[in-house]
């Protein structure tokens, strides 16, 4: 039993080990691209054909679908980039460092996706495309937040004070996502409120809510296919004069 | 099929928001693909280049 469990950590602390990362990820990643292409394709059916129109905002509603989920991922990315920020300061591990750093552009693409559909959704329902209130402002610190993060892991050449430095900066920026979530509520908007995380009474039809739920899956997995494709790319570089990585490259035909 | 595509008449707003988020997202899982073809084949130049001077 002992002697079972013992192999079972050894084979968990390999996971880390940047080779057995690197082919594990190569294996997962057909299979991800699947279930994001099959969640997708269930999303957009149930969200933009099945789904009725909204009694008050006909049909522009629809961009629910992409809003929303986009605006999750942005915190949800920014939240993992700061949970791995924090181990890779605390147990120096470099694969969480490849976490953090392959996760701010993609973090960033869905900040700007929820702006920008934000905005599309802004014009017709509320008049503008703009206005500097919580929700709003804060999400597009967020988006300076990535931004900033990876501007600063680019400017710094040593590769683990570059990830070090960017570490602080992301555990700094925490502080924003409670800020964006509570935005609407601790200050008056014309953001709508929570569609969702009122559990008592949510806000919103079955036959719509279980799209947006496909559509939220659709983006958990492309971010995890970014994360995983880009993580590959950050182990390659950052072990590119390894045994293993001369191996990998000297076996392909060039 | 032309009513599913006029949305209401939010079509100016509903279409040119999913055809930013399709490009974006293509994009970010397109780029690290390239990406690691194009340093495989530096790394593997570059092994190619020191198994030349080792065998010199």
């Amino acid at each position: 039993m002992s002697n079972n469990s013992a192999n079972w950590l050894t084979r968990f602390h390999r996971l880390g080990s940047p080779p057995s990362f690197y082919h594990l990820a190569g294996a997962l990643l057909p299979w991800v691209a699947l279930l994001c292409i099959g969640l997708f394709a269930a999303g957009l059916y149930g969200g933009l054909v099945l789904a009725p129109a909204d009694y008050q905002q006909g049909e522009s509603y629809r961009i629910i679908y992409i809003h929303v989920p986009s605006a999750w991922m942005s915190m949800f990315v920014y939240a993992v980039m700061a949970a791995s920020s924090a181990i890779s300061l605390i147990w120096r591990m470099k694969l969480a460092e490849a976490v953090a750093r392959a996760s701010a552009p993609v973090g960033a693409t869905y900040t700007f996706l929820a702006l920008v559909t934000g905005s599309l959704w802004g014009k017709p329902m509320w008049g503008t495309w703009w206005v500097w209130d919580a929700r709003l402002t804060s999400e597009l610190v967020l988006l300076f937040l990535y931004l900033g993060y990876m501007a600063l892991v680019a400017a710094i050449d040593d590769r683990r004070t570059a990830s070090r430095a960017g570490a602080v900066l992301a555990l700094v920026g925490v502080v924003n996502l409670p800020i964006i979530h509570f935005s609407v509520e601790w200050w008056n908007t014309l953001h709508q409120g929570p569609t969702l995380t009122k559990f008592d009474q949510p806000s919103i039809a079955l036959n719509m809510l279980i799209p947006l739920l496909l559509m939220a899956g659709a983006f958990k997995f492309h971010y995890l296919y970014a994360l995983l494709a880009r993580v590959r790319i950050e182990i390659l570089d950052s072990e590119r004069r390894t045994a293993w990585v001369n191996a990998l490259v000297s076996q392909r035909p060039s | 099929m032309t009513e599913f595509f006029q949305m209401g008449g939010y079509a100016m707003y509903v279409w040119p928001a999913y055809a930013i988020t399709a490009a974006a997202l293509i994009i970010t899982v397109i780029s690290p693909l390239r990406r690691r073809l194009r340093m495989l084949r530096e790394l593997s130049a570059i092994a190619a280049q020191r198994d030349i001077h080792r065998s010199e």
